[in-house]
């Protein structure tokens, strides 16, 4: 955690690799809950989007010490905060101001209208979590009318990423402010694939508030962040007892 | 004497000619083009506001309400209108043809609405009227007198009505306000 101005929300979220059965159930949660495109042949992943994607790691030994296991990675939101440039690689790029971090929530958001999709963001991001509308997004009858209403669709020639799902906050927030209420309680809002994740893997909060069960698990011994020597700052952390995990996390992508 | 005379006459001439050429651009502008750029497009059924008000008693919130969750329903479903009109209460022409196109059949009225948002816009009703405690004429027409439903201009261009509101009002109200103005707080 940085030391951005905020008034006391940093979203973030915790992923236990050791708890992670790679089920893939996180990352079709968000495929269907962001009204994200898909194409009838998916191989081409240098063309294919994924919020969410979930990486294969193992150990590169063989049968008796091999290891392997699963490492969901959606955008991890940066929280980088150094002198003097205090924002994500992607914001920091972006030439018209088509995505930023939200200095209230901690989240980075994206702007598909406002993109005019050069891509220079996708180059910027250390983790690959951006992707590219190569073509206008077509959905089978009936699945079309399966749509998300509340996410709206991009189009051909933008870019787009993991938003957390903001707009569950909005409509957590709603309804906090149908009782009068401003602050959020934990729980209230949770992004689709924590909700989805059937090993409980996966935990989400503000990590500036120091009882919730995220910010106990970031400060944990066995916590840590993808290419931390970046500086990026991100606050998607993971958990895992092995070391040869903790050791690849920081070459992997 | 006469080149004099055809200099003035050329100076008229030149005057005649820009006040013409002016109103006419005006013209152009100010009448031609708006009717060009928008279509006039009338409710399926005229609305009386004053009458459900002042003869039926009804209040605002009867057909635009909260819902539970927090959020806005908006304009009425057909049920609303059934629970009063399932046979005509008046003689008026607007009830008889709702009863007859609409209630009968059982079809909802497809209202033509005066400020729909894209879709890429979030607008919480619950953050502005129960929070900053605004009143819906600070945004909306007041419609408590109205006794006709008011045409809706349609830009032919975007396909959204001429009185939307638009994204520097939001933005300029927040910032007035000390609200943020992070792109996702109003875009999904």
């Amino acid at each position: 955690m940085s030391g951005n101005k905020s008034n006391g929300v940093r979203y973030g979220m915790v992923i236990d690799l050791d708890k992670c059965t790679g089920c893939m159930a996180c990352s079709v949660a968000c495929q269907q809950e962001n009204n994200v495109s898909f194409r009838e042949d998916e191989t081409d992943k240098l063309r294919s989007i994924t919020w969410l994607e979930v990486f294969y790691l193992d150990n590169g030994k063989p049968y008796p010490e091999h290891r392997r296991a699963y490492m969901p990675r959606p955008c991890l939101h940066c929280d980088s905060s150094h002198h003097p440039y205090p924002y994500p690689p992607c914001t920091f790029v972006c030439p018209v101001n088509a995505t930023h971090r939200d200095e209230e929530t901690g989240l980075v958001n994206h702007i598909p209208v406002r993109c005019i999709g050069c891509r220079y963001c996708i180059s910027a991001c250390s983790y690959h979590a951006r992707y590219f509308n190569w073509w206008d997004p077509k959905w089978p009858e009936p699945m079309e009318k399966m749509l998300t209403p509340d996410v709206s669709t991009r189009m051909r020639g933008v870019v787009e990423k993991c938003t957390m799902c903001v707009h569950r906050l909005q409509l957590a927030k709603e309804r906090a402010f149908m009782e009068g209420r401003r602050e959020l309680h934990e729980g209230e809002y949770v992004p689709a694939c924590v909700e989805a994740c059937p090993a409980r893997a996966m935990t989400f909060g503000n990590l500036l508030d120091p009882h919730s069960e995220v910010a106990t698990l970031a400060r944990g011994p066995h916590a840590f962040r993808l290419l931390e020597r970046l500086a990026t700052e991100p606050k998607v952390y993971y958990l895992s007892t092995q070391k040869w995990i903790r050791k690849l996390a920081d070459n992997v992508m | 004497m006469t080149g004099e005379n055809k200099q003035q006459n050329s100076g008229l001439l030149g005057w005649l000619l820009f006040v013409v050429g002016f109103t006419g651009a005006l013209f152009v502008g100010w009448v031609v083009f708006p009717q060009l750029l928008f279509s006039t497009q009338y409710q399926p059924i005229n609305y009386n506001h004053a009458i459900h008000q002042e003869e039926a008693g009804m209040s605002c919130e009867d057909c635009h309400y909260f819902r539970d969750d927090g959020t806005y329903a908006g304009k009425p479903q057909l049920a609303a209108c059934v629970e009063c009109h399932e046979e005509p209460q008046g003689e008026t022409e607007s009830e008889a043809m709702l009863v007859a196109e609409f209630v009968e059949p059982e079809k909802e009225i497809p209202w033509i609405s005066y400020s729909q948002q894209p879709d890429n816009v979030f607008f919480s009703h619950a953050a502005h009227v129960k929070m900053a405690e605004m009143e819906c004429t600070d945004c909306h027409r007041d419609v408590e007198q109205e006794t006709e439903a008011p045409p809706v201009k349609i830009n032919r261009l975007t396909g959204y009505p001429n009185e939307i509101m638009k994204m520097y009002v939001c933005e300029d109200c927040h910032a007035r306000e000390h609200v943020s103005n992070s792109c996702d707080v109003c875009h999904k």
